[in-house]
């Protein structure tokens, strides 16, 4: 397979955040903030990073897999999957209606390919990610294990239980990125709950750690590849990505009131306005 | 001959024993099982398995959240994850993350709890579970096991890792009577008829079948035919033979080292008044937390001795004989 270029890279994550700009509008619910942010990262892992195939399997033994373990943001992933071939395109409007396999967090129970566990209950991701990874070990599989994890969802215990446990035993075939675009529900991480130093956290609990501009395609690229570069040698391997909420429409980003609110008819207008179609609309 | 006197508490053995036992064999016939533990895996014997498959076993640490996550990982790539902790750490402590990362999800995991009920003992009520059955068979898809002395626990410890589905497996701490055979084989979902008797349906389940055998004995030397019943599988329930026992007898006792609310009593109720009415005496822990003591003495001060199942007997046949219809 060619590797796309980073031109076309990028026209894949604009037409994904259209994608995930009308499921929204379409279901009139719905998380387009950490969607629309995390659009780069998720075209870069699928379609130039990953080692994966098709059709999908779920136990996913000699390729790379991937947790998304901020569920709510569904929208992106369903896209991604869907214009890597996972399943029809067409598909994507049924996101969050009845009798669709497309539920509002991701879920194995309906079948839906690309998903091999529920998320969507925060702070769950990162131990099951780990269980894949602890597997391929005991498989002799040299494929990598992939998670992203929303940076609220760091508030919840179960990620560092997970954290300490990837250290002591060693995980070094997890690649975990952590979307810190500094919102969450409720209002800016900082006056939420204050993450501090997560450089210094992860750092201490004994992870390799990269950072990373999340919104910049090149950036994305050289920081997974790096990633890549640093598995097998005795640590997991933690990237702080630092992205924007809602990026890059203006009257999204950097807000958090965009979590988990669906555009209406004027704004869906105005924000596709800002993504000119690229690959054709489903 | 009392029929109840075939079963002798002669041999005394923890039914975790069977479960540690009953793990390092079904590992040694199937590659595919690996165990964790969150600090307890002492408690729940696993020397042997971890002494013969090292490179299997996953210490977790005192993290039973992580554990439940980690479990559901490694189903996901076709491992057979068996976790091990306490019942209350199993259940209530990790709810949600059995309920999403392995229920919803419709991962291979197998939830084994020790430690189970007032029969803990001298650790008390914050380690005496007795919620977790009605925590688990709430949960769609999820096998609810609780066997009733080392033989089965190992049989069933054994027979989990052949089904496809999450597996809640419970047992507990003590010596208690080992009277089952050894040769078992374990059926998941079928009930196990131990004793037939005409007069009264008698359903234990766990420690307490060892109680029932006890009170049976005593109602068969006061004339009563008791049908003694181990309900090992709670869910799926095995509706058709104690269906076909209740129409047999038209009464029924339950007995169960659980809540009365959730636990296997209210399941033969829901199930006997869609089906077939009938009077019914539960004993079970009404609804109150447990306390420090030796498991015979919590037994007791807790309505669950073996003359509660007498007393409860004497008031279904009571009810029952009202309800006949005069000939």
């Amino acid at each position: 397979m060619n590797v796309p270029s980073i031109g076309e890279l990028q026209q894949l994550a604009t037409q994904i955040r259209r994608d995930v700009l009308r499921m929204v509008h379409g279901a009139q619910s719905g998380h387009p903030g950490g969607s629309l942010g995390c659009a780069d990262f998720m075209t870069a892992l699928y379609f130039r990073i990953m080692n994966h195939r098709l059709p999908f399997s779920m136990q996913g033994h000699n390729e790379d897999v991937f947790v998304l373990s901020n569920g709510h943001i569904s929208p992106v992933w369903y896209s991604t999957l869907a214009r890597s071939g996972y399943f029809p395109l067409e598909e994507l409007k049924t996101f969050r209606k009845i009798n669709s396999r497309l539920q509002g967090h991701p879920a194995t129970h309906e079948g839906l390919p690309g998903v091999r566990v529920a998320t969507g209950s925060l702070g769950q991701g990162m131990s099951v990610a780990i269980g894949m990874a602890l597997a391929k070990r005991l498989n002799h599989d040299s494929g990598l294990v992939f998670s992203l994890h929303g940076d609220g969802e760091l508030q919840e215990g179960q990620c560092w239980e997970a954290a300490l446990f990837a250290a002591h035993h060693r995980v070094d075939n997890l690649i975990a990125t952590v979307d810190w675009n500094g919102q969450q529900i409720d209002g800016p991480t900082p006056k939420v709950m204050d993450l501090g130093d997560l450089k210094a956290k992860f750092d201490a609990f004994g992870w390799h750690t990269l950072n990373c501009n999340g919104n910049v395609m090149e950036e994305v690229i050289k920081t997974l590849l790096e990633a890549k570069s640093c598995c097998s040698k005795g640590k997991p391997v933690i990237i702080l990505m630092k992205t924007h909420m809602g990026f890059p429409v203006d009257f999204m980003m950097d807000n958090h009131e965009w979590h988990g609110v669906a555009p209406n008819d004027e704004q869906l207008q105005r924000a596709l306005e800002q993504l000119p179609v690229t690959l054709g609309d489903y | 001959m009392n029929p109840f006197e075939q079963f002798s508490d002669r041999d005394q053995q923890e039914t975790r024993a069977g479960f540690g036992d009953g793990v390092y064999e079904v590992a040694s016939q199937n590659d595919q099982v690996v165990v964790l533990t969150a600090d307890l895996g002492g408690s729940l014997k696993l020397g042997k398995f971890i002494k013969a498959f090292p490179h299997r076993f996953f210490q977790c640490g005192v993290a039973e959240a992580n554990m439940m996550g980690i479990a559901a990982g490694l189903a996901t790539a076709g491992k057979i994850p068996y976790t091990t902790t306490f019942a209350n750490f199993s259940t209530g402590r990790v709810y949600d993350q059995i309920r999403q990362s392995i229920a919803y999800s419709h991962k291979n995991v197998k939830i084994c709890a020790s430690h189970a009920g007032l029969t803990l003992g001298e650790d008390g009520a914050t380690h005496q579970m007795l919620e977790d059955l009605g925590l688990m068979r709430m949960l769609p898809g999820m096998t609810v096991i609780s066997p009733c002395d080392y033989n089965q626990t190992k049989a069933a410890t054994i027979a989990i890792a052949a089904h496809q589905g999450p597996c809640y497996l419970r047992f507990g701490r003590p010596k208690w009577p080992n009277f089952t055979p050894a040769d078992q084989r374990f059926e998941i979902g079928k009930a196990q008829v131990l004793v037939s008797g005409t007069d009264l349906t008698l359903l234990a389940t766990g420690h307490m079948v060892w109680q029932a055998i006890l009170a049976g004995r005593q109602l068969h030397d006061s004339g009563v035919s008791v049908e003694l019943i181990n309900i090992h599988t709670l869910k799926p329930l095995d509706e058709a033979t104690i269906l076909a026992s209740v129409r047999k007898t038209g009464c029924v006792v339950t007995a169960e080292e659980h809540q009365k609310y959730g636990g296997l009593g209210e399941r033969i109720a829901a199930l006997l008044a869609q089906q077939h009415p009938a009077p019914l005496r539960m004993v079970a822990v009404n609804d109150t937390f447990g306390e420090s003591g030796k498991p015979a003495e919590l037994l007791k001060k807790y309505g669950l001795h073996s003359s509660d199942i007498v007393q409860a007997a004497g008031e279904v046949l009571a009810a029952a004989s009202r309800k006949a219809p005069v000939s």
